[in-house]
């Protein structure tokens, strides 16, 4: 018998029911002294799409998590369909039909699709798994999110985007109630994106209540039906996402009004400002195809490009991260080679990873270790700072930068992803950088503290830095940048002023071939 | 003629399919080859080296190695580590020839070796999961609590004079020149034993998914506790087992067996494809390990050279392996 079947059986009642399907109130979580979580209520009904909003550290994750079984409740009932359940365990979650898929794609690379979908309800036979059996239902599954793989090849072979769909074919049970999707499109790019939503139409078409939490907030609106904020910990409030204007959303998720756009600034990109960092004819492999940059003093060169467009790929090579096929580089116009961040470092250019966590803070160091990391390395063994010349150092960037942390002395990794993108920040600043190069500073960090990089961005050119911002979203690019430049398929396709760019005329060059335009 | 074109695109694709299901066989295909050109080379050297007399006793010789390879290879496959091996064979040897000589029955004394093993494995394994120490850390203190332990039960070897233990290891049945032992027999049972379970029980494939990533596996709703102590309650028992084994094949217990024995199991393991990363590796492999370690101490004596000849070409091939392991491991990343 096929498991598709039983879920085309169980869930066709697109009926919007008036009991919600899950319920929860007066939710709270405490971790130690701190309340993470505050008397929070949410409900979701049967065949809608609701969305879970708020900064960082309000409170999302944490409520999360105790639907889906990985942390516990401190007080606060859940409900299904109005009965009072218990879920002590991701099993006991999914025995009760809330299946989730976690921001970091929490699969096994090393298993294969099949059993990255069906283990923990494996088919059996004669007291042994069933591997054909398998095979079968994993494909029945993939092919109704329309996905076409072999179910034994290792899971880690295949794309990012294709390990989100088969981390969701594994929420899809016979009797899966609510699909918790927890930052599901923040690797994708614009297809993926509308083929996750696809999939998300249908199931909610065949009954089942998806939450979505995103920190885009086009998405939000796209695909939501019903939003609930957060902030602090504490509910804000419910509403349809029809009737919340964005800028009442963004107010209610700050609890303040929202900071006004940054003034878009007017310094042209002066083409007489000495050439800071150049490069020519950069080639890497079919990701970066002989592209010409120039970065010039006191100028933020944004780079607008989908995931692909060799956008990462630039910026590593601009700071010597990653070796190029072929190409040169020119700092203050001599030609020079980089091979290596400590070279780099050496003559002023650095280099923040998109990839925070895997190489960038070190959480389990503080802050003040981490701010001092990089200065630390450069001066070598030899030249050690003290302990007092550390701290002063790390408290001087933390009021510099506005980082929040109890203490210096905190574990850089007990901070929010804002704070730690601004330690991160801190440490290369402390090198006194002349070219800085930021590959998605903001990326998944809440609204305030992105508008707070934006800013110190837009100060640090003001005092004379170079800075190249790589960022997915088009309109930061356009906010931040005086000049953009934009990548396609490994190729520089335009540099243009920002000021002379609408964020129309931007995406058309970010997406369309040039015979199309 | 588009048919043809199809056709052989089916077997491109097919190909492509059969190899990319499995390129985690790979390693074991590898430690196969090498395993074949040291026969071979073997063969051509000496004249007389791929008998069925030295083929039977590799598996007579390398029973325990072979049980020990099994055991952690379930380790190893969680991420983890069991140095205590070793010193576990020696007092469970230890216990089990002290119990004999005090008169005890053989069909007696077996389980409780078995349970001593078994009992240190678990020691191991609530040390790792419950107190949060390094398998590394934990194994060694297991390593050192057992071999202590062996002294404890005697300063002196024991001789063993039970027949049944004795007949496990000189029983011999024969067929074409081919023998076996019961030990043999055992050892190849415990083989297809481990392999069943990897393959085909829950429990084997969460022992995979807790060394691919251990958080995951827990948020996938798999029993990560249960099946890490487990693991190292398997090992412990292989290494009772082997306990067994090795107190027929010496026909004596002695506090000092199987020092280093840790060391050659987990190169065994190791040479065999399993990746001390956790998260991939067969059963099957390790044995395939097992006797390239065994062949290499078969062409060494053949040779009459120095036995540590046998260390340091193991060293050398165990060098070998991890780097290539390394750049499968960097290359599958890269994709």
């Amino acid at each position: 018998m096929s498991l598709a079947a039983v879920v085309e059986q169980n869930v066709t009642m697109p009926e919007p029911s008036t009991t919600p399907v899950l319920e929860v109130s007066g939710a709270t979580v405490r971790f130690g002294r701190e309340v993470a979580l505050d008397s929070v209520d949410l409900r979701i009904f049967a065949g809608e799409v609701h969305s879970i909003m708020g900064e960082n550290g309000a409170g999302k994750s944490t409520l999360i998590k105790a639907l889906t079984g990985a942390i516990a409740l401190d007080a606060g009932v859940i409900r299904m369909d109005g009965e009072v359940v218990r879920i002590p365990s991701p099993l006991d979650a999914q025995r009760l039909g809330i299946g989730a898929v976690y921001q970091e794609i929490d699969l096994l690379p090393n298993l294969s699709v099949a059993e990255n979908i069906v283990l923990g309800r494996e088919p059996r036979r004669r007291g042994g798994i069933d591997w054909p059996a398998m095979r079968r239902i994993a494909s029945a599954l993939l092919a109704e999110l329309g996905v076409t793989i072999d179910p034994a090849s290792p899971l880690g072979s295949h794309s990012l985007a294709v390990q989100q769909l088969v981390a969701i074919a594994r929420a899809i049970s016979a009797d899966l109630r609510v699909l918790v999707l927890d930052e599901p499109t923040s690797s994708l790019d614009a297809d993926e994106v509308a083929e996750l939503f696809r999939v998300i139409r249908d199931l909610t078409d065949r009954g089942v209540a998806v939450l979505f939490i995103s920190h885009f907030l086009d998405q939000v609106y796209e695909i939501g039906d019903r939003i609930t904020v957060l902030r602090g910990g504490a509910l804000v409030g419910e509403y349809r996402t029809t009737e919340l204007l964005r800028i009442e959303l963004v107010q209610k998720m700050l609890g303040r009004a929202p900071v006004a756009r940054m003034a878009r600034r007017s310094a042209d990109p002066d083409s007489t400002a000495p050439v800071a960092l150049e490069g020519r004819g950069l080639r890497r492999g079919e990701r970066l195809r002989d592209v010409d940059i120039r970065v010039h003093e006191a100028e933020v060169v944004g780079v607008a490009g989908l995931l692909g467009s060799g956008r990462t790929e630039l910026a590593r090579a601009l700071a010597g991260v990653d070796t190029t096929d072929s190409g040169t580089l020119l700092v203050d116009g001599r030609p020079t080679t980089i091979r290596g961040p400590r070279r780099g470092i050496a003559l002023g250019i650095v280099y923040s990873s998109e990839d925070r966590r895997a190489e960038g803070i070190i959480g389990e160091l503080t802050v003040r270790e981490n701010i001092a990391l990089a200065i630390q390395a450069q001066r070598g063994v030899l030249h050690l700072m003290s302990r007092a010349r550390q701290t002063e150092l790390a408290a001087s960037w933390i009021e510099a930068l506005g980082i929040r942390t109890p203490s210096p002395e905190a574990l850089a990794g007990t901070l929010s992803g804002g704070n730690q993108q601004k330690v991160m920040l801190a440490r290369l600043l402390a090198l006194a950088p002349r070219v800085l190069l930021l590959d998605e500073p903001t990326r998944g960090i809440d609204v305030g503290a992105k508008v707070e990089v934006q800013n110190l961005v837009g100060e640090l050119a003001a005092n004379g830095m170079s800075v190249v911002f790589i960022s997915a979203e088009l309109e930061e690019v356009l906010r931040v940048s005086t000049r953009i430049v934009v990548l396609r398929d490994g190729l520089l396709v335009a540099s243009l002023p920002a000021e002379a760019t609408s964020s129309e005329s931007l995406l058309a060059l970010v997406t369309q071939p040039d015979d199309g335009a | 003629m588009s048919g043809t074109t199809t056709a052989v695109r089916d077997i491109g694709t097919g190909m492509r399919r059969f190899v990319g299901r499995r390129v985690s066989w790979i390693p074991v295909f590898a430690a196969l080859g090498i395993l074949l050109v040291l026969m071979l080379a073997g063969q051509a050297y000496f004249g007389t080296f791929i008998t069925p007399r030295v083929l039977s006793s590799l598996l007579l010789d390398n029973a325990y190695l072979l049980i020990l390879a099994v055991g952690m290879t379930f380790v190893i496959i969680t991420g983890g580590i069991d140095l205590s091996v070793g010193a576990v064979l020696a007092f469970t040897a230890m216990l089990g020839a002290r119990l004999l000589s005090e008169g005890l029955p053989a069909v007696l004394v077996i389980p409780v070796m078995l349970l001593g093993g078994s009992l240190i494995g678990l020691l191991i394994g609530v040390l790792i999961q419950f107190f949060d120490v390094q398998p590394f850390i934990a194994s060694l203190a297991g390593l050192f609590a057992a071999r202590g332990l062996a002294f404890l039960v005697s300063l002196s070897s024991i001789k063993v004079e039970d027949p049944l233990i004795l007949w496990l290891q000189t029983k011999l049945f024969y067929l074409d020149g081919w023998f076996l032992s019961p030990t043999g027999i055992i050892a190849l049972l415990v083989v297809a034993a481990g392999a069943l379970v990897l393959h085909f029980t829950r429990f084997g494939r969460t022992i995979y998914a807790i060394g691919g990533n251990e958080q995951s596996a827990r948020l996938m709703g798999l029993p990560v506790v249960r099946t890490k102590l487990l693991a190292y309650v398997i090992s412990g028992a292989c290494a009772g087992l082997a306990g067994v084994v090795f107190t027929a094949y010496q026909g004596a217990g002695y506090p000092l067996n199987g020092v280093g024995t840790e060391l050659d199991t987990i190169a065994a393991v190791v040479i065999g494809g399993t990746l001390l990363t956790g998260g991939s590796g067969y059963v099957l492999g390790s044995m395939i390990g097992v006797f390239v370690y065994g062949m290499i101490k078969t062409a060494i004596s053949f040779l009459g050279a120095e036995q540590s000849w046998t260390r340091i070409t193991i060293g050398a091939l165990l060098l070998v392996f991890v780097v290539v392991q390394r750049v499968i491991v960097s290359r599958s990343n890269r994709r």
